[in-house]
Parts: C-alpha cells; structure tokens; sequence
C-alpha cells in the first residue's frame, strides 16, 4: 500500500510538473507533507535545501531521497520510476511519429516554427541567471565570471564541465570570514 | 562502445549541474551536438521543444530519448541512469554529513558562482538557434516568431506548452 501511494503521489509530481525539475517541487510538497504526511515542513526544507546544495536534476533528487525514507530501496526506484518514465515514454513515441514524417513538408514547417520559439526560452532562461547572479555576486564579478567563461568555453573551447568545476573548488577553498557566525545561527536538523 | 557514450553524455552534465534541470540544457547540448555529433542544432531544438511542452523534469526526459535514439531501450536506461543515478546516491549518502553545511556560505556561493558560466552557455544556445531559424525560415518569420513568443510568454504569461503548440501549428500551416 505504501508503496501504491508513494507511485501515485510521484507519478502525480511527473505528469503535471510543466518547466522542468523545480516548477515541480511545489507539487512534492502538496503530495509528501500535505496529502501522505510523510514529513512535516521543517523536514521538506531540509531536503529541498540540500537537494539544491548537490548537483543534477532536483526532481529525481527528491523522489529518490524521499522514496528511499519511506521504503526502503524498493521505494527509492518506484518514486524516480513514476516521476520520470511516463513523460520518457511519451517523448519517445511523439517524437519517433515526427521523424517518420520528417520528408512531409508541414513537419518541416513545425520544426522551423519551433527553434526560434525555444530560442526565446534559453534567452530568458539566461537572462533569469544573469539577473540572480548579479543579486548574488554584484556587478563586478558577475561581469568578470561571464567574459572569462565566454573567453575559456566559446573561444578557447575548454570543456565547460572543467570550467564550472574550477569554479566549485574554488567555492569549497577559498576561506570565507563569514563562515562561523553563519553557521552557528542555522537550525539543527530535527531527525 | 554506445552504451560507454551514453553513459559519459549525461553523467557529466549530471555531476556539473548545479540548479536543477534547466541548467544542465547547454551543458547536455554540448556534449551531444558538439562532442559525439549525434544531433544537429536544429533537431536537438527539435528535441527541446517537445520536452518543454510535455510535463516531467526536463532533463530526464532528454536523457531518455537521447539515449533511446543512440542505443534503443538499453541506451534509454543508461542515459536516465547516468543522469539520475550519480546526484541522487550522493544526495543519500552525504546526508548526515551535509545537513551541517547546508546554510554553509560556501555551499550558497557554489551555486551562485557558477551562474554566470550557465548564463553564457544559454545564451551561447539562444543565438545558435536565432541563427538556425534565420537560415531555414528567413529573417522575417523568425522576428514575427520571436516577438510573438516572448509576448504570449513573458508578457501574457501563456503556458509554453501552448506556445510550442501554437508554434507548432503556425509552422504546419505557413511554412510547409
């Protein structure tokens, strides 16, 4: 039964999170602490915050994590199925029917209606970055951070994993003045 | 050695993600159409299009048709399981240890750092698509698809989905 509603309660997360990962963690929250009471709020903070603390995608992040404390392995692998294989399963099918047609000059029409429309998405998408970057980092280094990974990434062509995980080093070493009145004022956790 | 391609495809994008899904798009795009070439721009455009448009995080559902086009049903696992798999056992085994830096400054500045870098591989992106639709569909049509697309969008606040779909009519129609 436990393992039913955790399906249901992620299979529910996957079909209706429209935008990615993290226009879905509100519906994680609606299914785990409101719905199933699997965790109180305080809870889901803490596993939100440190989702977004490790890299990859957060959905799967908080399926599994959440799956895993409910039941065990099995919850694990049944909560990252149900959030992610019926969306694979209808991207394969509608576009493997798209490629069939691909000759047929109304696709080719669709496809080139489509790129711009994606175009304007990256290009708020990279301007919601800048915008957050700025408010974190100020104008100086945001400024400095953008021409230097154009330069290494566009013109000198180093792999942009090498360059973003230069940047995490260097997050994790540089010693930081604020450190420990920071972290004396968070909450311990409540587990 | 497919399988072995996949699996390197989408773990890095997976490891060096920081910030969801949508951040890892430039990096997922690179490592497919820049590196093992088995997309063009357009059709990994294509690609995203119909992903934004369908519910589901985003960057699963690249993985698995990337992966299923490349190697089939096993190749479909292996892209999820690389793009998945790594970030989420780190998430369950560096729990008790993380949950003490977790309002840590450090931790904060790890992703804010690394914004701007995904800021330009986006934007990178944004441009090679312009450029693409200027080639295939003219200048004017791309303008029109723009300014319409951002305004039901940005202004309007119209779902993309509807957007993608609306677009994808449009083309059916006046550019067939």
């Amino acid at each position: 039964m436990q393992q039913w509603h955790l399906f249901l309660a992620f299979f529910r997360v996957g079909m209706l999170g429209y935008g990615g990962g993290p226009s879905s963690i509100p519906l994680v929250h609606k299914e785990v602490v409101e719905k199933y009471k699997w965790m109180n709020d305080d809870e889901f903070a803490d596993i939100l915050a440190l989702g977004n603390s490790l890299p990859g995608p957060i959905a799967t992040k908080m399926a599994g994590y959440i799956g895993h404390r409910v039941a065990g392995i099995t919850g694990m692998l049944n909560a990252v199925l149900a959030t992610i294989v019926p969306t694979i399963t209808i991207m394969i099918f509608l576009l493997t029917f798209l490629s069939t047609f691909r000759e047929k000059a109304w696709v080719q029409g669709m496809t080139q209606a489509v790129v711009p429309v994606v175009g304007v998405m990256l290009a708020v998408l990279t301007y919601d970055f800048f915008r957050k970057a700025q408010g974190n980092l100020g104008w100086i280094l945001t400024i400095a951070l953008t021409v230097a990974s154009f330069v290494f990434i566009e013109i000198a062509g180093v792999h942009p994993g090498i360059v973003i995980g230069c940047l995490l080093l260097y997050a994790l070493l540089k010693p930081t003045r604020t450190d420990k009145k920071d972290s004396g004022s968070r909450k311990e956790p409540s587990s | 050695m497919i399988y072995w391609d996949i699996f390197v495809a989408f773990f890095i994008p997976g490891i060096v993600g920081y910030g969801g899904g949508p951040a890892s798009i430039p990096l997922v795009e690179n490592e497919v159409v820049g590196r093992f070439g088995w997309m063009s721009v357009n059709e990994f455009s294509e690609m995203l299009a119909m992903a934004n448009a369908l519910p589901g995080p985003i960057a699963t559902k690249m993985a698995g048709y990337i992966g299923f086009q490349q190697g089939g049903v096993v190749g479909a696992f292996v892209g999820v399981f690389a793009t998945v798999a790594p970030s989420l056992v780190l998430m369950i085994v560096l729990l008790s240890l993380l949950n003490r830096f977790k309002n840590s400054p450090k931790v904060k500045k790890m992703t804010a750092l690394i914004r701007p870098t995904i800021a330009i591989l986006l934007g990178v992106m944004a441009f090679q698509f312009f450029a693409s639709s200027y080639e295939g569909a003219g200048l004017v049509q791309t303008i029109f698809l723009i300014v319409a697309s951002f305004v039901l969008m940005e202004k309007m606040n119209v779902h993309p989905a509807f957007v993608i779909v609306g677009a994808l009519a449009y083309g059916a129609v006046f550019l067939g």
